[in-house]
C-alpha cells in the first residue's frame, strides 16, 4: 500500500482535494488502524489471563497456613512414652471409651464392632474423635507468602492456642481417604473411583454404539430421509443442555427403568440403591449425552479416509463390510479414538446431569459395581464449594487439582494419539 | 498392498462351464445385512434419545398442567414461584436465565469477535497456532471449576469493586461474567471460521483501493461475514442458556423477579438442579414442575441451535 499522496493519481474532473486534508485524514485513519490492531490484539490476552487467573485461583486456594487448634494434643495421649500413633489397638480402644460418650460408642460399636476393626481404623477414630483437630482459619497461598508476619502476628492475638502450619490440601491423605464431614480428614477416593467406574461404563456403552452409527451414516450412507433426520437430529443433540439429558435420565433410567438399574433383575436387594440411583443410571445418562461427540468425530474420520482405498478393496473383490472391518477403520481408528477421548473428558466434568439423575452427597464406602450408588469428583467439588465453612473452599480447590490432571492426561493423550498416528491423505 | 503377480492362476472351479450358466446375481449374504442392521439400530438410537427427551418432558409437563390446583395460565402471567405455596409463575427463572445470559453475551460478543478478527486477520500463522489451542482450554474446562472462580474469585472483585451493599454475595452479574468467558471460545472459533471463508479477492480489493487493514477486516470481511458471526452469537446464546452449574454455585438459589445483575436470583437451570439434589418423591408436583420447567429450556434452545445452524449452512454455501 502506497502512503504517499503523490502517487494517487487524480481524475481531472474532480477538484484536486487540499493535500493537507488529504494527509491529515490518512494519518487519522493509520491511527485508528493502530489503535485497534492493538485493541484486537488486547482481547486474545484477555481470554488468556483469565485463563491464568482461573487456574492461579485454584493453586491458590489449595495451598496455604492454615491456624490448627487440637482439642486434645496428642502428647497428651501418650501412654508411658509411648506416642499415640504406637499405641495398640486395644489401648487406643481405652483412649475412645475414655473421652467419648458412652452412647457415641455404642453406635460405634454399632457401625463396626470393636473387635472388627483395624488399628488404623481405631486410630483414625481416636484422631477424629478424641484430638479433634479444627482449623479456625486459612489463608490462601499468596497472602501466606506475602503477609506472613502479619498472619503469624494474627494467630498469636486471637488463637492463642491454634498452631500455625503450612498445608497443602492436596496431599497423599486427600487422595485416599474415603469422605469425611471433617475437611481436615476428607478425601476424594470414593469420588475418583466412583469417576472411573462411571467413564468405563459409559464408553463401554458410548463407543461401540457411536462408532456404529458413524459407520452407518458414512459408509451406508443413501440420501434418504431416515439418513437425513438421523444427521440433523445428532447434530441437534450435540446442542441440547446437559441438564435435559439429566431429566431423561432421571425418568427413563432412574424411575421407569428401575427394576434394571438398581439391579433388582439381578437379584440385588441392596436397600440403599433400590431407588435405581447407582452408578449404572448415571452411564447410560452420561453415554447417550457423549454419544452425539463420539458420532460426529467419528464421522469426520471416516470421511477423511479417501474413497480409493475403499475401491481397491472393492476391487479385490472384498464386501462392504469386509471393506470396512480391514480398511476403513484401522484407517480411521486415531482420529475416533482421539474423539472418543474428548467425549471422555467431556464426561468426567459433566456436573450438572449427575446431580439431576442422583449422585449421593455423601459416600463413605468404595463403589463396587454398577449397581453401588455413587458420587463423583465433579458432583464433590460442587458439594464442597457450596459449604460456606473457608476450608471447604480449600478442599474444593484440591479436589479441582485432581480433576484438572485427569482431564490434562486425557487431553495429552489425545493430542499424542493425533500427531503420532494422524495420516494426511 | 503387495500384490502377487506373478501367480495369479484362476481356479478351476471358477472358469465357466460351457453350457452352464453362471449366476451373476448378487450374492446373498444374511451376515451383512446382520451388521448393517445392528448399524442402523446405533444410528436410530439418537433418534430415540430425542423422541425420549421430547415424551419424558412433555409427558410430565401434561401431568403438571393437569393435576389442577392452580391456573395453567399463571404459568406464564405470574411473576412468583413457589412450588410450596403453590406458586407456578415461570418468569422469575426465565429473567434470572436472560439477565446472565446477557451479561454473559456482553462480555462474550465483543470480546469474542476481536478475538476472532485478530486470529483471522492479523495473526501470523505461528501465533495463530499457539494461541488457539490455549484459548481452546477453556471450552475444556469443567464447568463446576468455572463456577468455583465466580464465587470465590469474582463475586469477591465485584464486591469491593462496587461495595458490600449493592453485591449481594451470590449475583447473577458474577456468573453472567465467567459464564461469558466459557462460552469466549464457542463465539471466536464459529466467527473466525465464518472470517477465513471470505475469499481473498475480496480483501484484496479493499488493500488495491486503498484501504488500511482495520478497513478491510471491518467494512468488508466482517460484513461478509456477517451471518456466521451472527450464528455464532445465537449458539453461544444457546450454551449460555443451557448452562447450569455456574449458575447453581454463583447465582444464588431462590427464584426471585429481577432484573438486577448485582441481586441474586435463581435461572431455570438453576432451580432445577438444586430440587432435584434433594430427594423429591415422584408424584409431588414440584416433580412435575421441574419438567415444565426443562421443556421450556429444552425448546428455547432448540430453536436457538436449529436457527443458529440453519444460518451456518447458508453462509457456507455463498462461498463454495
Amino acid at each position: 500500500m502506497s502512503t504517499d499522496p503523490n502517487l494517487a493519481p487524480m481524475p481531472e474532473t474532480t477538484p484536486a482535494p487540499d493535500r493537507q486534508e488529504f494527509a491529515g485524514n490518512l494519518s487519522r485513519r493509520h491511527r485508528a488502524a493502530k489503535i485497534w490492531r492493538v485493541v484486537f490484539q488486547a482481547s486474545t490476552v484477555v481470554g488468556i489471563v483469565v485463563l491464568l487467573t482461573l487456574l492461579y485461583n485454584i493453586v491458590t486456594e489449595s495451598f496455604g497456613l492454615v491456624a490448627v487448634q487440637n482439642e486434645v494434643e496428642p502428647a497428651a495421649l501418650a501412654i508411658g512414652g509411648v506416642p499415640m500413633e504406637d499405641l495398640s489397638k486395644e489401648q487406643l480402644v481405652e483412649i475412645l471409651k475414655g473421652k467419648v460418650s458412652a452412647g457415641i460408642m455404642r453406635r460405634l460399636e454399632r457401625d463396626e464392632p470393636f473387635a472388627q476393626r483395624s488399628r488404623e481404623g481405631v486410630l483414625t477414630l481416636v484422631k477424629e474423635r478424641v484430638v479433634n483437630p479444627e482449623i479456625v482459619k486459612s489463608w490462601p497461598l499468596t497472602e501466606s507468602l506475602l503477609k506472613r508476619g502479619a498472619i503469624e502476628e494474627e494467630v498469636r492475638q486471637n488463637h492463642p492456642k491454634a498452631r500455625l502450619e503450612f498445608k497443602s490440601w492436596l496431599n497423599w491423605n486427600f487422595l485416599v481417604s474415603p469422605q469425611s464431614s471433617e475437611a481436615l480428614l476428607t478425601g476424594v477416593r470414593a469420588a475418583f473411583l466412583g469417576s472411573l467406574w462411571m467413564i468405563a461404563i459409559t464408553m463401554l456403552i458410548a463407543f461401540p454404539v457411536g462408532v456404529g452409527a458413524a459407520i452407518y451414516l458414512e459408509e451406508y450412507y443413501s440420501d434418504n430421509w431416515l439418513t437425513r433426520l438421523i444427521q440433523t437430529n445428532i447434530n441437534n443433540l450435540a446442542g441440547v443442555p446437559s441438564i435435559i439429558y439429566g431429566m431423561l435420565g432421571l425418568a427413563i433410567f432412574v424411575r421407569a427403568l428401575e427394576i434394571l438399574t438398581s439391579g433388582a433383575l439381578f437379584g440385588l436387594t441392596d436397600a440403599t440403591t433400590a431407588n435405581g440411583r447407582t452408578i449404572l443410571s448415571a452411564s447410560l445418562t452420561m453415554a447417550l449425552l457423549v454419544l452425539p461427540v463420539i458420532i460426529i468425530n467419528a464421522q469426520e474420520a471416516i470421511r477423511a479416509v479417501p474413497g480409493s482405498l475403499r475401491q481397491a478393496s472393492y476391487g479385490l473383490g472384498a464386501t462392504q463390510w469386509q471393506t470396512i472391518w480391514h480398511h476403513v477403520l484401522p484407517n480411521a481408528l486415531p482420529g475416533i479414538l482421539t474423539g472418543t477421548i474428548l467425549a471422555m473428558s467431556r464426561a468426567i466434568g459433566e456436573t450438572a446431569p449427575l446431580v439431576v439423575v442422583g449422585a449421593s452427597t455423601y459416600v463413605a464406602f468404595d463403589p463396587s459395581g454398577p449397581f453401588s450408588k455413587f458420587t463423583a469428583l465433579p458432583i464433590q467439588i460442587y458439594q464442597w464449594t457450596s459449604r460456606p465453612q473457608e476450608e471447604f473452599r480449600n478442599i474444593a480447590a484440591a479436589a479441582m487439582i485432581v480433576l484438572l490432571i485427569m482431564l490434562l492426561a486425557l487431553n495429552a493423550a489425545a493430542v499424542l494419539l493425533r500427531n503420532r498416528y494422524a495420516r494426511r491423505w | 498392498m503387495a500384490v502377487a503377480t506373478e501367480d495369479v492362476r484362476i481356479p478351476a472351479a471358477a472358469i465357466p462351464l460351457a453350457g452352464a450358466p453362471v449366476d451373476l446375481r448378487k450374492r446373498r449374504r444374511p451376515g451383512e445385512i446382520i451388521i448393517q442392521g445392528f448399524l442402523l439400530a446405533c444410528g436410530t438410537l439418537s433418534i430415540l434419545t430425542t423422541l425420549g427427551i421430547v415424551y419424558v418432558l412433555l409427558m410430565e409437563t401434561l401431568r403438571f398442567f393437569g393435576r389442577g390446583g392452580f391456573n395453567p395460565l399463571d404459568f406464564v402471567t405470574k411473576t412468583t414461584w413457589q412450588p410450596a405455596i403453590g406458586e407456578f409463575g415461570i418468569w422469575p427463572l426465565v429473567t434470572a436465565t436472560f439477565v446472565t445470559s446477557l451479561v454473559a453475551m456482553t462480555v462474550a460478543v465483543p470480546l469474542g469477535l476481536s478475538v476472532a478478527i485478530y486470529l483471522s486477520e492479523y495473526a501470523s500463522t505461528r501465533a495463530r497456532s499457539t494461541l488457539k489451542p490455549i484459548l481452546e482450554v477453556l471450552v475444556g474446562i469443567p464447568t463446576v471449576v468455572y463456577g468455583f472462580f465466580a464465587l470465590t474469585f469474582v463475586t469477591p472483585g465485584l464486591r469491593s469493586l462496587l461495595g458490600r451493599d449493592t453485591v449481594e454475595i451470590y449475583n447473577m452479574a458474577a456468573a453472567g461474567l465467567v459464564m461469558g468467558i466459557m462460552i469466549l471460545p464457542t463465539i471466536s472459533s464459529i466467527s473466525e471460521d465464518a472470517l477465513s471463508a471470505v475469499p481473498n479477492a475480496l480483501r484484496e480489493g479493499a488493500y488495491a483501493l486503498g484501504a488500511t487493514k482495520l478497513e478491510t477486516a471491518v467494512k468488508v470481511v466482517v460484513p461478509a461475514a456477517l451471518s456466521g458471526i451472527i450464528a455464532a452469537f445465537i449458539l453461544g446464546m444457546s450454551r449460555a442458556i443451557g448452562e447450569t452449574m455456574i449458575v447453581a454455585i454463583a447465582a444464588g438459589s431462590g427464584p426471585s423477579f429481577t432484573v438486577n445483575p448485582l441481586h441474586a436470583a435463581e435461572t431455570m437451570t438453576g432451580h432445577i438442579v438444586r430440587l432435584s439434589g434433594g430427594d423429591l418423591s415422584y408424584d409431588s408436583i414440584e416433580y412435575s414442575a421441574l419438567f415444565a420447567i426443562a421443556l421450556m429450556l429444552f425448546l428455547i434452545t432448540l430453536v436457538l441451535n436449529l436457527l443458529g445452524r440453519q444460518i451456518i449452512k447458508r453462509f457456507r454455501e455463498s462461498y463454495e
